[in-house]
């Protein structure tokens, strides 16, 4: 590219100014990169959802429990293929802040129900074999280097006691953005050693025969607990986890009303270093236009130089706020998907790269438009 | 021949007929150039001279399609510049037109290679091609042994050297001088007014230059005087032929 120099001598010629514009790009972008983050982990639950999964609460709030007996009556429903249960534990482990989510499984069904959780076979059979025994996510696991055959105390609080588990299994998600950090066990022992209300479950999960079906078995579901003591709330597992997104408050606006802002700030703060650069090479460029390029020129010469900044910051950016989210989920156990999707780096850049645009564009029109016997006569 | 009565018979390489330029200043209009007559065949270096404000930085502009008459035309080598388009006249300038400014005007983030460079760019030149006419240029100009150096490393006049060495470097048709040796010592102006007049002299270019100063004006073929907006003829004990 032979006017490549024209280029990058230009950005070299106020070393503290391309870099402290760099450097906003970069902060800008960093911060984009980690609201995107911020918001996958949030978004998580959303994704990963099985579209031929249902999940069934209990209709007047979520932590009021369904009796065991709704299994049955569940699985006769036409196009329910699967049914499973679970339940929230809430122990302590050590420390309050070692936050984790802790589940009581059906351990005759919960494993087929969520495929995308992978166990070897063997750790299975152990888990089964073992009234204490436990299944953690590999994150968990390695957050606390726990190994298979180690023995966990742990604190209860809705269910009150001293527990003890062995771990016997640990799984592995299929998929980058399978939650790993989960904790089960059995729920025959959860219902054995409990005091008060056995016999129920926490929730039901159930498997229908095809995505399209939703919407009928949810009516029949409901249709059938009406009017009985413990009244169902069916939901697809994705409008589930969507509702339980919207209960942390609206992340989205809040995510979306950060970013407008930064990146407007950027704009202007970019467009107004431009302005200057372009006013202080005013005659640079009426000679450039005497000895014979054209306005045209001129005019993509100034766009590529803020475009190039654009693109250099904010990749420096991004490439931070990847190496930052590497080091993993820093409050500890509260964002379990701490992830920067490719995605994500890509549309930063095509951000960064559009408001590099945007604020090279007046700058650059002014340049273009200087009239060379005007720019010359101003000394 | 370097004729100002608008009555020159063949084809002279710029012409200029009737040329006229009016500012607008707060309602008044200020008639800089009026009726404005000139022929300048190829090979001549002629020398403007005339108080300050007289217009000759204007003329320059005119006959170098840097800027529009209100009046009148402008022909170069058969080509009326005064009716082209503001892109083909870009294009003109790079291909007809060499300047040289008083202030120098150099890019000063390049080196005085890539500055004398920089016309090249606009041609379809090979790296090497242009690396050798740009040696040429500043062999020409006796400064090949600064191609590396950036222009504040250099002194005015080298600067200016610099400055003829991109105005020379596309072989235009003709250069254009405002005012060459306006910002320099005696010396220094003495050996840029010594490179024009070899570059007139023994590489045929045809040189316009504006100046103050009566003895570069004396190194010049003829020596035009702008007043009242047309041009005056004076000529001098150096015209040659
Ligand atoms: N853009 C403009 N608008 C208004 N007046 C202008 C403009 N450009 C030039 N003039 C006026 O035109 C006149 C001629 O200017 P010009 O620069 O051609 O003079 P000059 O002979 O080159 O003077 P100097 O010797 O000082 O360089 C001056 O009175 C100047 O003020
Ligand atoms: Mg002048």
């Amino acid at each position: 590219m032979k006017y490549g120099h024209l280029i990058l001598t230009n950005l070299f010629r106020k070393k503290t100014r391309t870099a402290l514009t760099a450097g906003s790009f970069a902060v800008a972008l960093f911060l984009f990169g980690i609201l995107a983050v911020v918001r996958g982990a949030f978004q998580q639950g959303v994704e990963v959802a099985g579209a031929d999964r249902l999940v069934v609460v209990n209709r007047v709030s979520i932590i009021q429990p369904l009796p065991l007996a709704y299994r049955d009556r569940l699985a006769r429903i036409p196009g329910v293929t699967q049914v499973t249960f679970a339940n929230w534990f809430g122990g302590v482990y050590q420390d309050e802040r070692n936050f984790f989510p802790q589940f009581a499984i059906d351990r005759e069904t919960y494993r087929q129900m969520y495929p995308e959780f992978v166990i070897p076979d063997d750790q299975w059979q152990a888990f089964l074999g073992d009234k204490e025994g436990a299944v953690v996510g590999e994150a968990l696991a390695e957050r606390f280097k726990w190994k298979l055959g180690d023995r966990l105390p742990i604190k209860g609080t809705i269910f009150a006691g001293s527990w003890e588990f062995n771990v016997r299994a640990i799984y592995k998600g299929r998929r980058v953005q399978d939650d790993e950090t989960q904790f089960w066990f059995r729920w025959d022992y959860l219902d054995e050693r409990k005091q008060f209300r056995k016999g129920n479950v926490g929730w039901y999960t159930v498997r229908i025969d095809s995505p399209d079906s939703a919407v009928r078995v949810v009516k029949a579901i409901d249709e059938l607990f009406a009017n009985s003591p413990a009244e169902t709330k069916t939901d697809t597992e994705k409008a589930f986890a969507a509702s339980w997104v919207k209960q942390m408050g609206n992340i989205e606006l809040l995510i979306t009303t950060i970013g407008s802002v930064v990146f407007f700030t950027l704009l202007l703060v970019t467009g107004n270093t431009m302005a200057i650069a372009v006013r202080e090479r005013t005659r640079e460029l009426a000679v450039l236009k005497a000895v014979g390029f054209s306005d045209p020129f001129v005019l993509v010469l100034v766009i590529v130089e803020t475009i190039v900044v654009a693109a250099v910051g904010g990749g420096v950016g991004l490439g931070l706020a990847k190496l930052f989210t590497l080091r993993g989920d820093p409050t500890g156990g509260l964002l379990p998907f701490f992830y920067l999707p490719a995605s994500a780096i890509v549309s930063g850049l095509a951000l960064a790269l559009v408001v590099g645009l945007l604020a090279g564009i007046l700058p650059a029109f002014s340049a273009s438009r200087l009239r060379i016997v005007d720019a010359l006569r101003r000394i | 021949m370097v004729q100002i009565d608008g009555r020159a018979a063949g084809e002279s390489l710029v012409r200029a007929r009737g040329l006229g330029k009016t500012y607008q200043r707060g309602g008044e209009e200020i008639h800089v150039l009026q009726g404005l007559n000139l022929d300048v065949d190829a090979g001549e270096f002629i020398a403007f001279m005339g108080p300050s404000g007289s217009g000759k930085t204007t003329l320059l502009n005119l006959l170098g399609g840097l800027d529009v008459p209100s009046e009148g035309s402008v022909t170069v080598a058969g080509d009326e510049i005064t009716r082209m388009s503001a892109r083909k006249l870009t294009t003109w300038r790079a291909r007809h037109v060499g300047f040289v400014f008083q202030m120098y005007n150099l890019i000063p983030v390049l080196t005085a290679f890539q500055n004398v460079e920089l016309p090249l760019l606009l041609t379809g030149l090979s790296k090497a091609e242009r690396r050798r006419h740009v040696e040429t240029a500043l062999t020409v100009v006796g400064l090949a042994d600064r191609m590396r150096h950036y222009p504040r490393q250099l002194s005015g006049g080298q600067e200016q050297r610099v400055g003829i060495a991109r105005a020379i470097v596309a072989d235009p048709t003709f250069l254009l001088c405002d005012e060459p040796t306006g910002d320099l010592d005696r010396k220094s102006a003495d050996e840029v007014l010594d490179l024009l007049g070899r570059l007139a002299g023994e590489h045929g270019k045809t040189i316009l230059m504006v100046t103050h100063d009566p003895l570069a004006a004396e190194r010049a073929h003829v020596v035009l005087h702008l007043e009242k907006g047309v041009l005056v003829d004076t000529v001098t004990a150096g015209r040659a032929r």
